[in-house]
């Protein structure tokens, strides 16, 4: 019971403190690094949610932005589109207000992390049955699929997708708190996951396909599982876009973001939930760092991907391995550094 | 019928392009595995080879004021083609060379020389248009320079360096190396579409029954035939076919037989790139699209989609599918449904593989334990 | 415990980087400051798909403000144009414009040429109240974001309507419609095309859609070519329309083709197999600028741009030459460079004499200006029409 009460009493300090810095990042942080802070966090929950596939289970998914639009499309048909139908019966869903606007996003985020879900779960089921390279081109392929079905539905705007959703997300100032409470979330689970019986055969899978087989291990269920989850997480990271970000087009979903985000995870190290963060910041504020080289705005993408093939060269495990960021980290560089200080002393 | 029979006739023409590009990507799957993923590029540089010997460094005669001159200009057209293949299996080899070895063997340290001269084509496009021979020089001399200058870097990364075994390291340097061809691409010739003139004279024959055929389309048709039983050939006859063949049935017993496997390997992507090049400068001089430096990744997408439906590391089942693949976009464009003709690739590509996963011609292999 | 610890102490070290990336004031956009430069932000496609488009725009937009400098500035103020890319992206150009909005203290914003674009952004400016002045965005729902929204060119009603006018006038009845489905705005000119053709008693017999990056169209063509239409309506952009249309010359579709402003480059008739190719004798609808035309404006323009750039410019020169004009001179009319203020200036523009004809803005702030009809004859684009809005009865 006191564990029970421990617990609750952390996750409510958690979501207070999430509630609390976002409020004070709203009036306190100028818009331009707030936007790009925003737009950090939900890349890194992509590749949070992608290495759950790509990193823990060892499958190879390079579709992943199609899980995404369909969450965001989804979440935003539901504001735009389905909401003012059962607003004229249930008055506690109009927007305007801190309750309806919360409520209303999290019916969103529902309707879209659960299309997401269905989607990966259709997707998922006949294509892990194959493995490796089949399965990445299979996944793009599907990613591709995705986009242009959204494309021909005339209800979602067609090529001109959809503006002016309304920022359920930003107003009460809980952007924020949405898009990091998302990210938390997803880091934790799969944190959870993997200290578990259950997330021990996920790595399983992934070390070997065939030996877990014979161990008993139902791989195919743990694969879809895997997928299934990973989509969801994507789905409900669109549904924040959508909402934070105003306006959805098929474009923003295509194939170079499917490919961004699959390099995040590989780059940060297939398995590390924070090296999977930190690549999504690191990759996201890249550009936008990079913004005063205004006469070399060419050269970056070209040496973006130098960087890639020497990285794959020299760390193919990527930058951290599977290795995890904390504060223990921390402490043994702080003690390396003194260490190799009072060496070169001596 | 009639509008079947012409839908057939586009799609043989488009499947046998896709059929030449999807030939390389099933050879160097073969031997290695390896999705190239930069091979839509190389057939992106083979376009782009080809505008520039057309329109810069060959004497084109223009047909519109000089009729006469259409011999000539054949006859400089398949120099045009020969310069194309020949550049392409360049940049096949040296691709492999550069970024796919070192993934092998580790890194040596004379490969600073190549990355200097990549580091240099930078500072050689602010000196002026690249064509320029002065600016080349400059080039050379500069990456020289770099070269030299890169040595310790390398020596410290080869020191560093470990060998990859995941094909995930495989697949992320080949995005890596398709990104370097895109975005070098665009630093050097700039994102305005560039077309080909006409250089050979087109007629369209109408066949009894109406359907139309144009020279364009049976040129295509005729070139990519020969190139495929040339390739036959050479695959199938020569020693270096043999050991090719070899390596792709099993690597390690290829080695332990004598075989130099990294210069057959380099041999693949030479022949990989030869056709890629061959079917850009087709594309390029024959359909009249806009050439830019991102026009490579959908084309080279869908033959990599040709090359699985026929079953990776078979020649002739990257043919079927590439014209497979050809004719369906062919019907699915020319129906109502035409907004989905990209995405119908990727349907035959699902459903096939569910069903038959080596594809069409692939022969199931057990996985070892 | 030890975990809960854990948490709050990292959200605590989040908010102290926040915090220091962040600085600690929240932004203010500029207002009515009234020392040192004016700062003027532009986003533009300046990398990526359509980079032609914004390097054009930007040379158009900064040769104004050059101009405008060089006769000493606005109210005895420098005026500043700091130019961000987007890209070619909708989700990057809303960045940009907020980084230039709160970070550069832009007092106007001059951009975009796609519509999806500006739309993405121009919530922003609204959001922000700093006027937004698009020189080439023609889909009529980007001023619909707000009242600090403005264009300086016309709406895809119009310019398809002519279209639709024009086709019917020249005796076709019967159309097809080529449009690229991935873009807004051809979609948006086939349907505002068809309806006005439609309306004039012209039937649309054909429709079949490409996708950008394509390199075949043989299969819709001949479909198409199967309705037998009079003629066929192409709102794509010049780097597919020289290609589609030598695929339709070979596939035995001899008829005219149509389209729009996106046709507009010397990049069109080499596309199409160089003059006398495909094209040739075609029309298409055009912003009021032409190297044709005889306007004084239109001369000058020409000469000045052809001197700092050694080229010619096209449409979308003219056009960001305009928008950069008309907000120097708003800016002059309004005397300060207080936001309200100057955006009530710009709208009420009238009778402005741009270099693409008379820009008087109405009241959904749109530009009511002329369209040219231009034939391709040879690689020159000749003026066969010229259409006001009252004369198609807009």
């Amino acid at each position: 019971m006191l564990w029970l009460l421990s617990r609750a009493l952390g996750a409510a300090a958690v979501l207070f403190g999430l509630g609390a810095m976002s409020v004070w990042l709203t009036h306190n942080v100028e818009t331009y690094y707030y936007l790009v802070l925003i737009q950090c966090g939900i890349a890194a929950t992509l590749a949070v949610s992608l290495n759950l596939i790509n990193g823990i289970t060892g499958q190879f998914s390079i579709g992943h932005a199609g899980f995404y639009a369909v969450g965001a499309y989804v979440g935003a048909a539901w504001t735009m589109l389905w909401r003012p139908i059962f607003a004229k019966e249930l008055p506690w869903l109009e927007i305007g207000s801190l309750p309806g606007d919360v409520a209303n996003l999290i019916i969103a985020l529902a309707l879209g992390s659960l299309a997401a879900a269905i989607t990966g779960l259709i997707v998922g089921t006949p294509s892990l049955r194959l493995r490796g390279d089949y399965l990445a081109i299979l996944t793009l392929g599907f990613g591709e699929v995705i986009r242009v079905t959204l494309l021909n539905i005339d209800a979602v705007g067609g090529a001109r997708g959809l503006a002016g959703i309304p920022t359920l997300a930003s107003t009460g100032d809980l952007a924020a708190f949405w898009v990091f409470g998302l990210l938390i979330a997803v880091s934790l689970l799969t944190r959870n996951l993997m200290q578990s019986t259950r997330g021990l055969t996920w790595l399983a899978v992934r070390e070997d396909e065939v030996a877990s087989d014979a161990m008993g291990v139902d791989t195919t269920r743990v694969k879809v599982t895997a997928f299934v989850v990973g989509s969801t997480f994507a789905g409900a990271s669109g549904v924040l876009y959508a909402h934070f970000f105003t306006g959805i087009s098929q474009d923003i979903f295509g194939m170079d973001v499917s490919i961004m985000i699959t390099t995040m995870v590989v780059l940060a190290g297939t398995g590390s939930v924070t090296g999977a963060i930190i690549a999504g910041f690191a990759l996201t504020a890249m550009p936008e760092a990079l913004r005063f080289l205004k006469d070399f705005k060419e050269y970056r993408m070209v040496v973006f991907s130098l960087a890639l093939i020497i990285m794959m060269l020299t760390r193919p495990q990527g930058i951290l391995g599977h290795a995890e960021v904390g504060f223990g980290s921390f402490v043994r560089l702080y003690q390396r550094l003194r260490l190799g200080v009072r060496r070169s002393a001596r | 019928m009639q509008s079947f029979l012409q839908q057939a006739v586009f799609g043989i023409q488009l499947g046998s392009l896709y059929a030449l590009i999807a030939i390389g990507y099933t050879l160097v799957y073969g031997v290695l595995r390896l999705i190239n993923f930069a091979h839509g590029d190389v057939f992106m540089v083979g376009a782009f080879v080809c505008y520039y010997a057309c329109t810069r460094w060959l004497p084109f005669r223009d047909l519109s004021a000089d009729p006469a001159g259409a011999t000539t200009n054949i006859a400089l057209a398949v120099v045009v083609l020969i310069i194309t293949m020949a550049v392409c299996a360049l940049l096949g080899v040296l691709i492999e060379r550069f970024a796919y070895r070192p993934l092998r063997n580790g890194l040596r340290i004379a490969d600073a020389h190549f990355w200097g001269l990549v580091a240099a084509l930078p500072v050689a496009v602010r000196l002026g248009p690249f064509s320029h021979p002065g600016v080349l020089l400059a080039w050379l001399v500069i990456g020289v320079a770099f070269g030299y200058a890169l040595r310790p870097v390398v020596a410290w990364i080869a020191r560093r360096s470990v060998r990859a075994t995941s094909r995930l390291n495989a697949l992320i340097t080949a995005i890596g190396v398709s990104f370097v061809l895109e975005y070098g691409g665009l630093l050097v010739v700039g994102a305005d579409p560039n077309f080909v003139p006409t250089i050979v004279p087109e007629r369209v024959y109408v066949l009894p029954g109406g359907v139309r055929v144009g020279t364009p389309q049976l040129a295509i048709l005729a070139i990519s035939l020969v190139l495929m039983l040339v390739l036959r050939y050479i695959v199938t006859y020569t020693r270096r076919g043999k050991a090719m063949r070899a390596i792709a049935h099993d690597i390690e017993a290829a080695k332990l037989m004598g075989i130099d496997t990294d210069r057959v390997i380099s041999f693949t992507f030479a022949l990989g790139g030869a056709l890629a090049g061959a079917g850009g400068a087709l594309v390029a001089a024959l359909t009249h699209v806009k050439i830019t430096p991102l026009f490579g990744l959908l084309p080279g997408i869908k033959a990599f989609v040709a090359a699985v439906l026929g079953g990776p590391g078979s020649i002739p089942g990257a043919v079927l599918g590439g014209l497979l693949m050809g004719l369906a976009e062919a019907f699915v464009a020319g129906s109502k449904a035409s907004a989905f003709r990209d995405a119908i690739a990727f349907c035959i590509l699902i459903v096939l593989l569910l069903v038959r996963p080596s594809g069409l011609l692939g022969r199931h292999v057990a996985e070892k334990v | 415990m030890v975990r809960v610890r854990n948490a709050v102490v990292a959200l605590g070290v989040i908010a102290v980087f926040a915090a220091f990336a962040g600085g600690c004031k929240k932004d203010q956009p500029a207002g009515a400051n009234d020392t040192g430069d004016i700062v003027i932000g532009e986003y533009a496609s300046l990398t990526g798909t359509t980079a032609t488009f914004g390097n054009s725009t930007h040379r158009g937009v900064q040769m104004a403000i050059d101009d405008a400098n060089a006769a000493g500035g606005v109210n005895g103020r420098k005026l500043r144009l700091v130019v961000e890319d987007d890209q070619s992206k909708p989700d990057i150009a809303r960045t940009v414009v907020t980084k230039l909005i709160t970070q550069d203290k832009a007092v106007a914003i001059l951009g975009e040429v796609a519509s999806t674009r500006s739309m993405a952004a121009a919530p922003v400016c609204q959001q922000y109240k700093v006027p937004m002045i698009s020189p080439a965005s023609t889909n009529p729902a980007v001023t619909d974001a707000g009242d600090y929204i403005l264009r300086v060119c016309f709406t895809d009603d119009f310019q398809a309507a002519v279209v639709g006018y024009f086709a019917y006038e020249q005796g076709y009845r019967k159309a097809a419609i080529f449009k690229d489905i991935k873009n807004d705005y051809s979609v948006a000119f086939a349907a505002n095309f068809a309806k006005e053709f439609t309306k004039r008693g012209g039937t649309i017999v054909g429709e079949q859609v490409f996708q950008e990056g394509d390199t075949d169209f043989k299969a819709q063509l001949t479909s198409l070519s199967a309705a037998k239409p009079d003629a066929v309506l192409i709102p794509g952009y010049y780097s597919e329309v020289g290609t589609i249309a030598r695929q339709a010359r070979e596939v035995g579709l001899k008829v005219p083709l149509l389209g729009g402003d996106g046709w507009d480059s010397p990049k069109l008739v080499p596309g199409a197999g160089g003059p006398g190719g495909a094209l040739e004798g075609c029309f298409f609808s055009n912003h009021y600028f032409s190297k044709d035309l005889k306007e004084e404006a239109t001369q000058q323009f020409l000469a000045a741009f052809k001197k700092k750039y050694d080229t010619d410019p096209d449409a979308l020169a003219a056009l960001g030459y305009d928008a950069g004009k008309l907000l120097v001179d708003a800016l002059k009319r309004a005397g300060s460079t207080d936001s309200a203020k100057l955006r009530d200036a710009i709208a009420a523009t009238k009778d402005f004499p741009g270099v693409t004809g008379k820009i008087t803005l109405d009241e959904k702030r749109n530009a009511r200006k002329a369209a040219l009809i231009l034939q391709v004859k040879g690689d020159r684009f000749g003026v066969f029409k010229s259409y006001r809005p009252e004369e198609i009865g807009q």
